[in-house]
């Protein structure tokens, strides 16, 4: 939309509009702020001159194994990512270079777990990691989510995208099949990749209902069934150490964000044009 | 030659793809119809085949009819009110704004948070009497209440918090449209006389159409997906009117060990998804994206 038909006033008008609702929307998170960085008396009380403190946070730090659940949610992330990208790479690599008969049929049913995401099947995934003996362990929380549909079709629909005379050449240089795959096709669909990389890094971070269902030690819970075990019991008692638990528990993801925003923000989009 | 070359290949390659998703996908959505026709096993009795019994128990359940009925005001109001503001931070973001990158940062962090901390931010300011929500509303002589404990105010709360969150998201989708809009079209518009409302109903909206249809279907998906500010901050309380269908899946299969009755519900809940992606084959795919 170019400015042409607007004139000055409305200008003015949209851009108050527009941060009104920007200070809207960041004063939760500004007042979460206050109050973990604030002693507890001031938990609820705007008052310029409080002291800050890094309390709050010291005792959080000392009273729950965040340490344990960062490094556990840091393990699980990067077990799926890494996971997720060979064989959902194999996969569409299949689906473009080497068709047969009934691989559309094959991809059709891999886009059913578009709609139905592991989580809602998680009754029965928990019987079944239950029985494979993988209950409380990483490799259980991840393995529903290592064959993603997402990450075949958003893969497919790049390599289809890729000239077939680069596939060509490479071939006729003596490339073998492996070698096209890792030399000419995942190299173009890099962006592709970076994109589809920190959607799912910032949904496994986030993810909760089904690590909840399986975890049931120090050792495995992600961080953020660690942060609702903590604030399961702190709750109602003090307010300034569950937010400074929460922020805590957001701050690598934030902060990533933060450094990260243009590239978050075109993945986000990208991912989602498809 | 090349015909069987290509299975031997491909078959390798969606080798593990293929068995990750059997188990993980299509073995539990075969094994919950299934068991939706058993009773639970309990102790040393072994579940029993009892036809459509837990459907008859599900239909005389209120508990499942609330949780039915929750869902659907839940999906019908945060899904139309956070496009709407989505819709609205794209085209405020995209206009030639002071401090544009600042204005779309405030509107997407929420997104990137988990739901847990949301969850745990949002239960402090809803906390009565002094929690920021309950705050401002003593301005207005309605303070300390317990908007996450009274019947009447608790879904609500919940849905608050999922427009906070869903809202910058599907801005994003918005605003990567908004930008492939030829300029040339909008000058038209423009030199036309088409005043700004003009434009936007017009030529804007409709431009939109695919990208709009794309969120509420992915809307529609999270409305009955995602639960985990449920398990946060109400545990389905009071009375049940914050249960929703996936929240009460949960509860009847982990809080209770009611596998038999949990697959029944999974089932309803597999053909509510079934309808949407049918509906999005049948129709949107005809008109919109993929490909």
């Amino acid at each position: 939309m170019s400015a042409d038909f607007r004139s000055t006033p409305v200008i003015a008008l949209t851009t108050v509009g527009a941060w009104l609702l920007a200070v809207l929307w960041v004063l939760p998170l500004l007042y979460g702020f206050w109050t973990a960085f604030h002693p507890a008396e001031f938990a609820a009380r705007f008052d310029l001159s409080a002291p800050w403190t890094l309390d709050n946070f010291r005792r959080v730090w000392d009273a729950a194994p965040f340490s344990r659940y960062f490094l556990n949610t840091f393990f699980l992330v990067s077990l799926i990512l890494v996971c997720q990208f060979v064989i959902c790479t194999m996969a569409a690599y299949a689906f473009v270079c080497f068709p047969f008969r009934g691989s559309e049929i094959l991809f059709m049913l891999v886009l059913v777990q578009l709609m139905i995401m592991p989580e809602v099947l998680l009754v029965e995934n928990y019987r079944t990691l239950s029985r494979i003996g993988l209950l409380d362990t990483t490799l259980g929380i991840a393995l529903p989510y290592l064959a993603s549909a997402f990450g075949i079709f958003l893969f497919r629909q790049t390599f289809k995208s890729i000239p077939k005379e680069l596939e060509e050449a490479a071939r006729l240089e003596g490339a073998n099949a492996l070698q096209i795959l890792l030399r000419v096709f995942v190299p173009v669909a890099k962006p592709t990749y970076i994109a589809y990389g920190l959607v799912t890094v910032s949904y496994h971070w986030n993810n909760f209902l089904w690590p909840l269902v399986v975890t049931n030690s120090v050792e495995t819970r992600p961080i953020t069934v660690g942060l609702q075990v903590f604030a399961t019991v702190e709750q109602g008692v003090d307010w300034s150490l569950v937010t400074a638990a929460t922020l805590l528990s957001v701050t690598p993801l934030l902060v990533a964000f933060l450094l990260f925003q243009r590239q978050f923000v075109q993945s986000f989009m990208r991912a989602g044009i498809r | 030659m090349k015909a069987s070359r290509n299975a031997l290949y491909g078959g390798l390659l969606l080798l593990p793809a293929a068995v990750l998703l059997w188990t993980f996908t299509y073995q539990p959505i075969l094994g919950t119809i299934v068991d939706s026709l058993f009773s639970t096993a309990r102790g040393k009795r072994p579940a029993v085949f009892v036809g459509l019994d837990q459907y008859q128990r599900m239909i005389d359940d209120p508990v499942f009819w609330k949780a039915m009925g929750n869902n659907l005001v839940y999906a019908l109001t945060t899904i139309p009110l956070s496009m709407a503001l989505a819709l609205m931070m794209a085209l405020l973001v995209n206009s030639h704004l002071r401090g544009q990158a600042a204005v779309r940062m405030a509107y997407f962090t929420p997104t990137i948070l988990p739901m847990v901390a949301v969850a745990n931010i949002w239960l402090f300011f809803y906390a009565p009497d002094y929690g920021l929500v309950d705050r401002f509303l003593q301005i207005f002589g309605w303070g300390g209440q317990n908007l996450l404990g009274m019947p009447d105010t608790a879904l609500g709360a919940l849905i608050v918090i999922t427009i906070w969150k869903e809202a910058g998201f599907f801005m994003i989708f918005y605003l990567a449209a908004l930008q492939q809009i030829s300029p040339t079209l909008l000058e038209a518009a423009g030199l036309e006389g088409a005043s700004y409302w003009q434009t936007l109903r017009r030529v804007i909206l409709p431009l939109l159409m695919p990208t709009t249809l794309f969120i509420s279907i992915n809307a529609v998906i999270g409305a009955f997906r995602l639960v985990d500010h449920v398990v946060v901050m109400t545990k389905g309380a009071p009375d049940n009117a914050t249960t929703l269908l996936l929240f009460y899946i949960y509860q009847t299969g982990f809080g209770y060990w009611d596998t038999g009755y949990a697959a029944a519900l999974t089932v309803v809940l597999l053909l509510i998804l079934a309808l949407i992606a049918l509906f999005q084959f049948g129709y949107v795919d005809k008109k919109v994206h993929y490909r």
